[in-house]
């Protein structure tokens, strides 16, 4: 086991950031934890690495107590925040040296680990990091949460306001790393990314609503979803929500995803609901449900 | 008919020295429209945005915001608009209330407007539970969600929106575009930007822009088929990915 967590809870003042937590996540395994900002994520993030205390429960990482072997977790594990945190006015190369130096290496000895990500950024390494892209930046501080060999590898929202053509990039980057050994813990807020990871945690208000692999949270939803489209699409959401034993209706892309709480629901019966109303070019049909369908419907289940 | 452009803008450009982060863009922007304003980091979004808000100069070309010209009425263009971004969009250490009353006094409303304003938007986002606790007390969803509002206060023609649904969850997520739909039902002209690819879908029209030129605008349906591919996603990656 890579990461082990019992019963963890946190509160800040009157607020409970994480309620009862438990995940055991493998080795080698890519997980992801999915859920919006002020789920808890980041909350977990620094229990594990050790730089906050919980007020209850156990966890460890790498075979090793948080609380009582704390020193030993630091040397095991790579964490990118998610707030960019390398030294702005050192150059690239500087930096990298600097992480490889704390931690007893160099950049020689794990050099094959980075070489991958860390070509990409090499023409600039003597630009200072205060002055790369995005993009480049977010390269150069998992090159650094790379370069003493981590068993596990915390990444928080490492994806969050990047374009989704670097979004790909980096998620390429993390399915090699994977190959070679390495545990990765990735939050991202981005429901679509986490058809990518191997299981991922489904967390909202400090609460695991589920954990599984994406295709078995996808399989197991209970719910049939259909897609509704036609030419006026406030007016269509409008008229769904006045819609009898109408329980979902929420807008994805080109369609509305609808569900309904009555079990002799009818499509036929909607559409002719619809027409009524004189929606044109109107279309409904039966859709697969997406890991962003089930976080809200468990979200919206869980809040009332 | 002839309907009305509320953005206008012809060749506008801006070079920082030898790099040009805006070259030559041109589009118009309609009423009532919600048009969505795509690109990849670096492409010149946010430049070009800042030009269109009044608060960066052009190099050359011009442009039209609510009738006024962005480089030679830059201070009308920006009492005119409504503006919000996910970095920041009001104050934590003042409450409901006193944000409001704040943004209304800086839009020049009366004290009497201000007042009104106030109920109904307390009334309409059913916040009169919190509406005397700190902003930054609130949920972030519910944060953004107010935060539109407040940049409609003046009852702008056009309200631009930058990145304002970025980590904020799935459901607050769709009640939030669920304002911006009825806001444009009302004849508000949106100007967006996001990251969530599904949400481009969302918009009337998109530009996506690439390398500071504009590459591809059209409705989400006309560029899905254009670009032969089923989602937003799709025309994203193809677009993007020809730079390379």
């Amino acid at each position: 086991m890579s990461i082990s967590i019992k019963n963890i809870s946190k509160s800040y003042k009157k607020l409970k950031a994480l309620d009862d937590v438990s995940l055991e996540i493998e080795q080698g395994e890519l997980f992801g934890l999915i859920g919006p900002d002020g789920a808890g994520k980041t909350t977990l993030f620094r229990i594990l690495t050790t730089l906050l205390f919980a007020d209850e429960g156990t966890a460890s990482v790498a075979g090793y107590d948080v609380v009582k072997e704390y020193k030993s977790i630091r040397r095991s594990v790579g964490y990118m925040p998610g707030k960019f945190s390398l030294y702005q006015d050192l150059s690239v190369e500087e930096n990298l040296n600097f992480f490889a130096t704390i931690f007893g290496t160099t950049i020689e000895e794990n050099y094959d680990l980075i070489k991958d990500i860390y070509l990409q950024i090499e023409p600039f390494k003597d630009r200072r990091a205060g002055k790369l892209s995005g993009g480049m930046k977010q390269k150069l501080a998992l090159s650094c949460a790379l370069i003493h060999k981590p068993k596990v590898l915390f990444l928080d929202e490492p994806t969050t306001g990047v374009d989704p053509v670097s979004r790909k990039e980096f998620w390429e980057m993390l399915k090699r790393l994977r190959e070679k050994g390495i545990s990765i813990l990735v939050s991202t807020p981005y429901m679509d990314e986490a058809a990518l990871c191997d299981r991922i945690a489904l967390i909202q208000g400090g609460k695991i609503l589920r954990v599984d692999t994406p295709e078995n949270i996808i399989e197991k939803h209970p719910k049939q979803i259909y897609n509704v489209r036609s030419r006026e699409t406030y007016r269509l959401i409008q008229d769904l929500k006045d819609y009898p034993g109408s329980e979902n209706v929420f807008a994805f892309g080109e369609f509305i995803h609808f569900t309904s709480s009555e079990e002799t629901f009818e499509p036929q019966e909607l559409q002719e609901y619809l027409l009524e109303k004189k929606h044109e070019e109107l279309e409904i049909y039966p859709a697969n449900a997406s890991v962003e369908d089930v976080f809200m419907d468990l979200a919206s289940s869980s809040e009332t | 008919m002839e309907k009305e452009k509320v953005v206008e803008v012809n060749e506008l450009t801006k070079k920082f020295g030898d790099f040009t982060a805006v070259d030559h863009i041109s589009f118009d922007v309609y009423k009532g429209e919600i048009f969505g304003f795509l690109g990849a980091n670096g492409a010149g979004k946010t430049t070009a945005m800042k030009m269109l808000i009044g608060i960066s100069n052009p190099t050359s070309g011009e442009a039209r915001v609510s009738h006024f010209d962005v480089h030679h009425q830059a201070e009308e263009v920006k009492k005119n608009i409504g503006y919000m971004s996910q970095k920041f969009s009001m104050y934590d250490d003042l409450t409901i209330r006193e944000n409001i009353k704040f943004f209304g006094g800086i839009y020049g409303l009366s004290r009497k407007h201000i007042k009104e304003k106030t109920a109904n938007l307390i009334e309409e986002l059913q916040l009169q539970e919190v509406a005397d606790s700190l902003v930054g007390s609130l949920p972030l969803g519910w944060k953004q969600k107010l935060a539109f509002m407040v940049s409609l206060l003046h009852e702008p023609r056009i309200v631009f929106l930058d990145e304002p649904t970025g980590g904020v969850d799935p459901i607050t997520r769709r009640q939030f575009w669920e304002l911006i739909y009825a806001e444009a039902n009302k004849g508000t002209t949106i100007f967006v930007t996001t990251h969530y690819m599904d949400e481009a879908e969302y918009c009337d029209r998109v530009s996506i822009m690439v390398e500071g030129k504009i590459e591809a605008l059209d409705t989400p349906k006309k560029l899905k088929q254009s670009f032969k591919t089923d989602s937003m996603n799709g025309v994203f990656l193809k677009l993007a990915r020809n730079v390379e």
